[in-house]
This record gives structure tokens, sequence and C-alpha cells, in this order.
């Protein structure tokens, strides 16, 4: 059991069930040791700071929840997925542009080029993308595409084709895609936002906060700052949709410790579907997060939720994306082992076409997996990806998140750490941090 | 509610195992330079 404090309550996690509870301090001591002892021996061990009357109460509270299954310490066995399953494609990350007009210095694709020329996807390439997702996605009727780059709306017409082409194909088959787009919003303009409209495409919109954060981290390609200009677009776009199916989304580093401030400005800025994550890679780069931030952050994430139920209680709440958790609810079991889907369900397509697990990897020649065009030409590494589930990872195995994480990115994974197996250590604690107040905003939620 | 415990939210997640995944819900990429979900804010497809 993982018992932990969140606005001046206890509460219980049982790991395995996902049981939530609320607890006193007796209670707490007699559930972080239920699964390790007996209850003659729990009362042998806290018989020095409670009654026997106390622990007995208690204890038997303890057994009736157990007793109605709420509590369990055995995992389920491993999900084995069938032969035909492994291999099915559901969704894809198209790299309709490997070029951007910023000039971000924390960026993982190496300001939009991943390293290599820039160049974008033509359109024969992008349908071509859609036709292999179509024949390899097997019996799954809901599907997924995400437009991402670089900078996508460099290609807008590749991406307006590529909507128009992949709709008239699905529904040959019975199936739906959905598409989203992740986009800088400095080209947002009337037929874009028209069109992303009418699509009804969620659009994650990227934007790190106050305007001296965002642009040491986000000059424009000659240098100057894009914080005027993308915090209107970022506004008038959400207007135009009336506040629906969109996140702006930020990145915080060493140097916005604060972030809170940031989410609390976006907020001021009328925006209310935010998320903002710790900056990625970048190892001696003095935006780098490291352990030594560690507890920094987790204050942080403290500071944030108290803004967060405030804002609830005042009746103008707003959505953070960690924040938000299913504790009733949520998704199967299955889902819950097999995480992300990187390598098996959903790949990266580079603009030549090129497949990879996902978007980090990209240009990363041992994770080469086929073309659109060829297919999937590495099995092993389908069944690498497919087989690194909750199971395979011993560090999650041991951890009380595990099924609400499902064991962490493969990328960062990969690159902290050299397997995909070992989750990256500061994620893993962040990742927990955010978990444990999600849990507590649930809690209130319930009470309330 | 009991004297010393109160449920919160009764956990649901061992009671799907049985059941052999359906993979029609969203996709929920964990790298923190997307949007990085957790499994737990995910909705399954057929509930």
């Amino acid at each position: 059991m993982h018992v932990f404090k969140f606005g001046g309550k206890t509460l219980a996690l049982d790991p395995i069930t996902g049981t939530l509870l609320e607890v006193d301090d007796l209670a707490g001591e007699v559930l972080k040791l239920w699964h390790h002892l007996t209850p003659a021996e729990i009362t042998a061990a806290l018989s020095d700071r409670y009654s026997v009357c106390d622990l007995t109460e208690a204890l038997s509270e303890v057994e009736e929840l157990a007793a109605a299954g709420l509590l369990d310490a055995i995992m389920p066995p491993e999900p084995v997925p069938t032969d035909a399953s492994v291999g099915q494609i559901k969704a894809l990350c198209l790299h309709v542009a490997h070029d951007c007009n910023l000039r971000c210095r924390y960026c993982f694709a190496g300001t939009g080029d991943f390293g290599y020329e820039r160049t974008i996807m033509d359109t024969a390439t992008g349908r071509a993308a859609i036709d292999f997702l179509l024949r390899s996605s097997g019996p799954r009727r809901n599907l997924e595409v995400d437009f991402f780059g670089g900078e996508p709306l460099l290609n807008f017409p590749v991406v307006r084709d590529i909507v128009a082409y992949g709709e008239e194909q699905a529904a040959k088959l019975g199936k739906v895609i959905r598409f989203t787009l992740t986009t800088n919003a400095t080209l947002l303009n009337d037929a874009v936002i028209e069109f992303l409209n009418d699509k009804q495409m969620a659009v994650v919109l990227s934007l790190d906060g106050r305007e001296a954060v965002n642009d040491r981290m986000r000059p424009l390609a000659d240098g100057a700052g894009s914080y005027s200009a993308v915090s209107q677009a970022v506004r008038e776009f959400v207007e135009r949709r009336s506040g629906k199916n969109y996140y702006v989304r930020g990145t915080y580093t060493a140097h916005n410790l604060d972030f809170a401030t940031d989410v609390m400005h976006l907020y001021n800025l009328g925006l209310r579907e935010l998320s903002i994550e710790p900056v990625v890679g970048g190892a001696g780069e003095s935006y780098t997060l490291t352990q030594d931030h560690l507890a920094a952050l987790c204050r942080e994430y403290e500071r944030l939720a108290d803004f967060y139920l405030a804002k609830r209680d005042e009746g103008d709440p707003f959505n953070f994306f960690h924040f938000n958790m299913a504790t009733y609810g949520g998704p199967c079991f299955g889902k819950r082992v097999s995480g992300c889907g990187a390598g098996c369900d959903y790949l990266a397509v580079t603009p030549a076409g090129d497949l990879y697990p996902c978007h980090q990897f990209v240009g990363q020649q041992e994770f080469a997996m086929g073309t659109v065009f060829a297919g999937v030409t590495a099995p092993s590494l389908v069944n690498e990806f497919s087989r690194a589930n909750l199971y395979r990872k011993p560090e999650c195995l041991r951890c009380f998140a595990k099924f609400f994480c499902s064991g962490g990115c493969h990328a960062h994974a990969y690159h902290s750490n050299g397997t995909i197996l070992q989750p990256d250590a500061l994620h893993c604690e962040l990742q927990k941090k955010r978990i444990e107040i999600a849990l507590g905003i649930s809690a209130f939620r319930s009470v309330q | 509610m009991n004297k010393h415990i109160k449920v919160i939210a009764p956990g649901t997640v061992k009671a799907t195992a049985q059941k052999e995944a359906c993979k029609e819900c969203q996709t929920s990429c964990q790298s923190a330079c997307k949007t990085s979900c957790t499994v737990g804010n995910q909705v399954c497809q057929n509930r």
C-alpha cells in the first residue's frame, strides 16, 4: 500500500487494485504493513503506539476491504498478446515537416531538422502513410494520425490533402481516423483555423508561459522573441473554437523551476486547457533538469495543485493535463500494462516515409523499422517493443504508480539508460508526484 | 463511513485483467516533448 499526504488528508492507494482510501494515521500504519505481515504481527509491531482495541478495529476494517476484493497484493498474470495482434498499427505520428520557423533551444528535433536536412513530406508519401495505416490496422476501427514536425503547418497543403484522403479511405473500410496537430501557432491564419475547426481536429499549441520564460527558449529563426505573436494567435484560435478541443502546452526547464507561475500566466490569458511538461534531454546544458531540482519541482507541483483547487472552488476551473485522473473507471488492465505502444501500436513517419518506433527515435538507424511503402521490415523491433511492458521492468513492478503510469517513455528510458526497460529516474519521480496529486485532487472531488 | 477508513474510489484495475484489451482506446504517448499522458487519464473506448 502506498500511503501519502495531500491537502491535509492521509490517503492510501492499493497499487494492484487501484483502490483509493482516505485513512487516519492508525489505518495508514496498518495498511503500510498489510501486504507484508499477518494481523497478529501488525498488532505486535504497532502496539507500542496504539491500543490493541484501536488496532483490532482498524484491522477489522482493512479485512473487510480485502474480503470485498478492494485490496490485493498479487499481480495478475501477464497478458500474452496473440500473434495476430502483434504489429497491428493503431496510430501514426506524421512528420510532415522536418523544418521549423522557431529555433527553440531545447528542441529534441534539432530545431526541426532532426539532425538532417530541412525537408517536408510530399502528398504521395502522406497518402502512402494512410494506406499503410489502414492495411496494417487489422480489426481496429478507431485509428489516429498526429501531424507533427518540426512545424507541421509549414506543409499545410499536404496536411489538408492527407486528411481528405484519410477520411475517404477510412470510410470505405468502416474505420475512423482521429486527426490531431501539434503546432507552435505562428502560422494559424484564417484558412488554417477554418480547416482545423471544420475537421474538429484536436490541436496542441506550444507556449511556455511568461514572455521572458518563453522567449529565452523559443526564439524565432531571426532570434527575436515569439511570445507576442504566439500568445495573441493562441488566444484568437481558442476563442474561434469556443474554448474546445485544444491544449496549450508548455515546457519548463531549470530556468523556470517556478513553472506554476507560468501556468497561472496562461490561465490569466484566458486559457483553460493547460499542460506544462519537464524539458527532455540536453545533458550538460544550463536548462537541463537534474535530480538536484527534484525537491523544488515537487514543491512547485504542490503550489500548482493549490492554484488548481482554488480556481475550481472559485467556480472558474481549468484542466491541467497531468492532474486529470480517472480513479474509478479508466482504461482496462491490458492498456495499463502495455503503455504507449511505441514501436508496435504506434509509429513515427519521416518526410521520406521512413518508419521509427516514435518521434524520439527518428534518425537513429538502429531503430529504423521500414517504410510506409514497403511496410515494417524489422519484426524483431516490433517484438522487442511489444514485449516491453510493465512485467519486463523490475523497477516498475515495485512502483505504486505502475498502473497509472504504465512504464513511462521508452525513448527517455533508452536515451537515459541505454535500454527501453529501465525508465528515466527523474521523470519517474516527477510522474509519481503528479500521480499523487491527481489522486489527491480526485479525493477532494469525491468528498465535496 | 468506517471509523478509520473511507473508500474514495473502489479500484477496478484488477477486475479488468480477465479480458483481452480491445486496443481501441486513445494512444497514450508518454513523451514529455509531446503532451505526455498517463494511462490513468485515458478513457475506455468501449465504456
